[in-house]
C-alpha cells in the first residue's frame, strides 16, 4: 500500500480538493466483489467533505469492508490526496435504498437483479418478486438465499430457465 | 474491566463463538445451499463481534483492539453463553443452537436499536436485518426436519432437547446487565423470554414438534464458567497466535 509519505517525495504539497474531485475520484472506485458499480453507486460513501470521506459497511460480516477501504485510499494515494481521511460510520445503517438509480442499471445490465427501491424495511417479511435481469420475466424462483457473497441471492428465471444472483433486499 | 466493557465483550464473545462454530461446517454442510448460508451466517456473527469487541476495547481503554481480545485470551476470560459453544453435533443440533439463538438475538437487537448509547445503539441496528434473516432460516430448517421423515424428525427433536437447557441462560440477568440498562446501554433480558418463547412456540407448532420439557436453566458462561468444549473451540480459533504471538500478514 501506498503510505502517506510517499506522494510527497517528487510532487505536489498537500492540497485541499474539491468535493466534486472527490467525487469523481470515488466514482472510479470500483466494488471488488462486483466490479460492474462503484462505491458511489452502492451508496457505501456516506458523505464527502475536503478533508475527509466517510464511508458505511453494508453487511456487518462483508469481507470486502477492508477491501474497499483500502481501494478508496489507494485511488486517493494516487491523486495525491494522502491527507484526506476516510472514516466508517455504522450509523444510520447502510440499506439498498442507498444504491442509486444508476447503480440498478448496471447491476442489471450485469446480470445481478437489482433490489426494489423502498423494499428494504418490508423485505424480511414479505419478500417481493425478482425480475430476471436477462429476459425481464417476473415468473422467477428463489434457489437459495444466500449466494456467492453476502448481499447476493441466488434466483432462477423460470421463463428463460436462467439462474442470476439477486441483489438482497436489506 | 467496567461494566459497560463487560457488556460490549458478553455481546462480542457470543457473536464471535457462534460464528466460530458455524464455521465449522464451511465445506461440510448437507447441501449447497445450507453450506452457503451457515457461511454467510458466520461472516455476519464475525462481523458483529469485530464491532462489539472493539467497543469493549475502547470502553475498557487499556489498548486492547478486538484482534487482541479474541486471540489473546483465555478460556476462562470468555464471557459467552453455554448455548453458542455447544458443539455442532448433527445438523439438527446445529439448527436447534441457531434457532433458540437466533430468535433471541434478534429480539435483543430490536431492542438495543433504540437505547441512548449511540454505540450501542449503532451496532445493534447495523445487525438487527442480518439476525431477522438468520432466525428466519433457522426456523424454516427447523420446520423442514420437524414435518419431514422419521429420522429427520427425531433428530431434530434430539437437538432441540440438547439445547433447551442452554437457554435459560440467554435471559439471566445480573449486575453488569442492569448497569447497562442504567447506562442506557443494554436491555432487559428476562422481559424478553416471554416474546421468545411465543416466537419459538409459533415455529415449532408448525414443525408439528413439542416444546421441550422444562429444564432447569444451566449457567456460568457470562462468568468465566465453560463447558469442557470451548477451550477445544479456542484452541484452533487461536491457533496462529499461539504458534506465532504477534503474527501479522
Ligand atoms: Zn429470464
Amino acid at each position: 500500500m501506498v503510505s502517506a509519505q510517499t506522494w510527497t517525495a517528487g510532487a505536489s504539497p498537500a492540497r485541499a480538493p474539491a468535493v466534486q474531485e472527490l467525487r469523481a475520484i470515488l466514482a472510479g472506485v470500483p466494488d471488488p466483489e462486483i466490479p460492474a458499480v462503484s462505491v458511489i453507486d452502492l451508496g457505501i460513501v456516506r458523505a464527502i467533505e475536503a478533508q475527509r470521506v466517510v464511508i458505511t459497511p453494508t453487511y456487518t460480516g462483508c469481507p470486502a469492508t477492508l477491501a474497499i477501504e483500502q481501494s478508496i485510499r489507494a485511488a486517493l494515494d494516487s491523486a495525491g490526496l494522502a491527507d484526506v481521511a476516510i472514516e466508517t460510520a455504522l450509523s444510520p445503517p447502510w440499506s439498498t435504498d442507498w444504491i442509486s438509480d444508476e447503480g440498478r442499471e448496471k447491476l442489471r445490465a450485469y446480470g445481478i437483479a437489482p433490489p426494489p427501491k423502498g423494499a428494504a424495511a418490508a423485505s424480511l417479511k414479505n419478500e417481493t418478486q425478482a425480475e430476471c435481469p436477462r429476459c425481464g420475466s417476473q415468473n422467477t424462483e428463489e434457489i437459495s438465499r444466500f449466494g456467492s457473497t453476502p448481499c447476493k441471492a441466488l434466483w432462477r428465471c423460470l421463463a428463460c430457465a436462467e439462474p442470476f444472483d439477486r441483489f438482497k433486499c436489506h | 474491566m467496567h461494566a459497560l466493557a463487560t457488556h460490549a465483550l458478553r455481546l462480542g464473545d457470543d457473536a464471535l463463538i457462534l460464528g466460530q462454530r458455524l464455521s465449522e461446517w464451511c465445506g461440510h454442510a448437507p447441501a449447497l445451499e445450507i453450506d452457503l448460508s451457515l457461511a454467510n451466517i458466520a461472516l455476519d456473527c464475525v462481523g458483529q463481534a469485530t464491532h462489539f469487541l472493539a467497543l469493549a476495547g475502547a470502553l475498557e481503554g487499556q489498548g486492547r483492539d478486538a484482534d487482541r481480545l479474541a486471540f489473546h485470551r483465555d478460556v476462562m476470560d470468555f464471557t459467552n453463553c453455554l448455548l453458542v459453544e455447544q458443539p455442532n453435533g448433527d445438523f439438527a443440533q446445529t439448527i436447534a443452537r441457531q434457532f433458540f439463538f437466533a430468535h433471541y438475538q434478534h429480539l435483543l437487537f430490536e431492542r438495543m436499536q433504540a437505547v441512548q448509547d449511540e454505540r450501542f445503539a449503532a451496532i445493534a441496528a447495523k445487525a438487527v436485518k442480518e439476525t431477522a434473516y438468520h432466525a428466519k432460516l433457522a426456523g424454516e430448517w427447523v420446520i423442514r426436519l420437524g414435518d419431514g421423515t422419521e429420522e429427520s424428525r427425531a433428530r431434530m427433536e434430539r437437538g432441540l432437547d440438547w439445547m433447551w437447557r442452554f437457554t435459560g441462560e440467554l435471559f439471566a440477568m445480573d449486575e453488569i446487565d442492569s448497569a447497562a440498562i442504567d447506562a442506557g446501554a443494554g436491555v432487559d433480558k428476562a422481559a424478553l423470554h416471554p416474546l421468545w418463547d411465543a416466537r419459538i412456540g409459533a415455529v415449532l407448532a408448525e414443525a408439528g414438534l413439542a416444546p421441550p420439557a422444562p429444564h432447569r436453566p444451566v449457567l456460568g458462561g457470562r462468568i468465566g464458567r465453560h463447558s469442557e468444549h470451548l477451550g477445544h473451540l479456542i484452541s484452533d480459533m487461536q491457533f496462529l497466535q499461539r504458534a506465532y504471538p504477534g503474527a501479522t500478514w
